[in-house]
């Protein structure tokens, strides 16, 4: 079922070399792997596993400095920085740990963001999508509230409506559930499950292993290279572990 | 990612921090507003001497014998007899340059009315000495031609005259005053001028027909002066050159001979004074220049702090698609509209400033629509490069680093 589809992301061999002072560090050592359209996919480690590293190169944030990553098909590692940039606009939608909001902005002004870097988007196109972004995520009713009078988990809701405004070929959520609390977390997780169940490819990063029991597919670094790539053929529901939880006390 | 949408989020950005924009903003607000009341003092006053200047006649030329050795001795120009009434005559009918020409000839003494005296001079002159001294009779009128021939013992009375000699506040026309015996009959009173910017009361003066003053007072032949007016201001310097070359024509001087009278203009009068306040006007505006400048630094301070600040926003924008130039250019439109806003309330604030100076101190003020538009560029131009470095900071901002900042 999953992987008749067409590849998103193709990482062939990819390594990364940083030089600190006289020495370097390999951040990756050749790592390869595909994701077709449609996976969701955790990608664990423990810190210095170069996770965060090979999330800065499939967000397009960094080139690897051998091996070749294509996304959607295109070759990045040779891209300028504008050509990158434009790539991220288009056909990247980023989650982070700290949502990254702007501050004192409205949801709607929030989401609206990446569509303002992309000059083919009118003004009202721009309001209609970003609103429909944020029915997507369950914020319809607060389109004007400020980032600053919501909570944890609706600015997270925010942050994955904004990823998914300039309907991207993947969605890179970087430890999306790390600053929430678990019942949340579990919210917010259930939302990923949604998304992919429509069909959203997702690649998630994070170093809680209980999540591999939530995604499709999981694929686990240390020290640089893929040690673990399995399918998960029993995905649990996050919406099922949500319900179990103890509601908050009043 | 066109302009516009920049536009909005750099207002936007700013409407988030309002007083601290606004702060930023005061720098150059003061800048701009203390350029332009500067120059529209520095202006007034200019323009101010220059009425003063031409209420005594702008385009005034004086002509007066020139000093001459005799034996080596150089004579004091008050003992030449060198000019004519034909030289008035000739300036008269020849020359182009010239609109209004009258000869001038002095005497001092003391004028008798009844109880009253008062020491004051009697300037011989024309009917044209009062458009050169843009002198207008009040009461009364001015001699006429037939007076100039026949040498009519009348006078013409500045306002200070007329204060001394009538002390009871009587009317002076057609009264008669002597003057060193000689029995005068008032036909007309000055009006009132007050004292010219060096101090000299311009009331203190007698009107009579040159004719009468040179046979009946002075019992001379010669003329002691000759008072013209160029055609205008600029043309002052063509008269000049012609008055010249018909007076040594007149008095048959041979080349390489020197002059043998001096020519004078209130034109060099106005210059030196011009100069004087050119150089007040400068140094005004070098100190509100110096003030922008404190107040264009204190922008690129802001948003060099504001640019740290929001080092994770920057980071956000570029992974979300921002490229370095959308970057560079909304903090460059953020310290331009800071500079331009700054300015437009500068420019009003100047200019109410310029006006409260105007209504207080009463002092002469003239806004220059130049002071504006300059300081209004500068303006701009501060917001720019000010602004450019900070700006190009927040471009080069690895994403990567920058999305992480705490």
């Amino acid at each position: 079922m999953l992987d008749n589809n067409k590849e998103i992301i193709k990482v062939d061999n990819i390594r990364r070399d940083f030089k600190v002072g006289d020495e370097v560090v390999h951040a990756l050592r050749g790592v390869s792997f595909a994701i077709h359209d449609g996976e969701f996919v955790t990608i664990m480690g423990t810190s210095g596993s170069g996770k965060s590293t090979l999330l800065n190169i499939l967000g397009c944030l960094d080139t690897p400095t051998a091996g070749e990553y294509y996304l959607d098909g295109l070759a990045v590692r040779k891209m300028s920085k504008n050509e990158r940039a434009w790539m991220r606009n288009r056909k990247i939608g980023f989650v982070f740990q700290n949502y990254n909001l702007l501050p004192k902005t409205t949801a709607l002004e929030n989401v609206e963001l990446p569509l303002l870097y992309n000059s083919k988007i009118s003004s009202k196109e721009r309001r209609e999508r970003a609103e429909k972004a944020l029915k997507a995520v369950e914020l319809g009713d607060r389109l004007y509230h400020k980032s600053n009078q919501m909570s944890g988990g609706q600015m997270q809701r925010v942050a994955i409506a904004r990823a998914l405004v300039n309907d991207p070929v993947i969605i890179l959520a970087d430890e999306a559930t790390g600053n929430l609390d678990t019942r949340t977390s579990f919210a917010i997780l259930t939302l990923f499950q949604e998304l992919h169940a429509r069909g959203r490819t997702i690649i998630f990063v994070t170093h809680n292993p209980d999540l591999a029991n939530y995604s499709s597919r999981n694929i686990v670094l240390r020290d640089g290279k893929v040690v673990s790539d399995t399918v998960n053929p029993n995905i649990q529901s996050a919406r099922a572990t949500y319900e179990t939880l103890p509601a908050p006390e009043e | 990612m066109n302009f516009f949408n920049l536009f909005k989020i750099a207002l936007k950005a700013l409407a988030n921090n309002k007083m601290r924009g606004f702060l930023t903003m005061l720098g150059i607000i003061i800048g701009v507003a203390s350029v332009i009341t500067m120059l529209a003092i520095g202006q007034g006053s200019k323009q101010s001497i220059k009425s003063q200047i031409s209420e005594m006649g702008s385009n005034m030329i004086m002509i007066f014998p020139g000093n001459m050795e005799r034996g080596g001795v150089r004579q004091s120009s008050d003992d030449q007899q060198t000019m004519k009434v034909s030289d008035y005559e000739a300036i008269r009918d020849d020359a182009k340059f010239v609109s209004y020409v009258s000869p001038q000839v002095s005497s001092s003494g003391q004028f008798i009315n009844g109880n009253n005296n008062y020491p004051s001079s009697v300037q011989g002159i024309t009917q044209d000495y009062l458009e050169i001294r843009k002198l207008k009779v009040a009461e009364g009128e001015i001699f006429t031609d037939e007076d100039i021939k026949t040498a009519a013992k009348v006078c013409i009375l500045g306002q200070t005259v007329v204060d001394n000699l009538f002390t009871n506040g009587e009317d002076p026309i057609g009264r008669v005053v002597r003057f060193n015996k000689i029995p005068f009959t008032v036909i007309g009173v000055l009006q009132e001028k007050g004292a010219n910017s060096m101090g000299q009361d311009q009331d203190d003066i007698v009107l009579a027909p040159y004719t009468t003053v040179m046979k009946r007072l002075l019992a001379i032949d010669y003329i002691q002066g000759l008072f013209c007016s160029a055609l205008d201001e600029d043309m002052s310097d063509e008269a000049q050159d012609e008055i010249t070359e018909i007076l040594r024509a007149q008095h048959k001087l041979k080349d390489g001979e020197e002059d043998n009278f001096t020519i004078r203009s209130q034109q060099e009068l106005s210059e030196m004074m011009n100069s004087t306040s050119d150089m007040m006007t400068i140094l005004l505006a070098c100190i509100a220049g110096i003030s922008l400048l404190v107040g264009g630094i204190g922008i690129m301070n802001i948003m060099y702090v504001s640019v740290t600040e929001r080092t994770r926003e920057i980071g956000l924008r570029m992974s979300i698609g921002a490229k370095g130039r959308d970057v560079l250019m909304q903090f460059l439109i953020e310290s331009v509209i800071i500079s331009v806003l700054g300015g437009i309330i500068g420019v009003i604030l100047g200019v109410v400033a310029s006006e409260l100076v105007k209504a207080i101190a009463h002092w002469p003020i003239s806004i220059q629509p130049y002071s504006v538009i300059l300081s209004f560029a500068v303006c701009t131009i501060t917001g720019v490069f000010f602004g450019w470095y900070p700006a190009k900071k927040a471009a080069n901002l690895d994403p990567i680093e920058a999305i992480r900042y705490e």
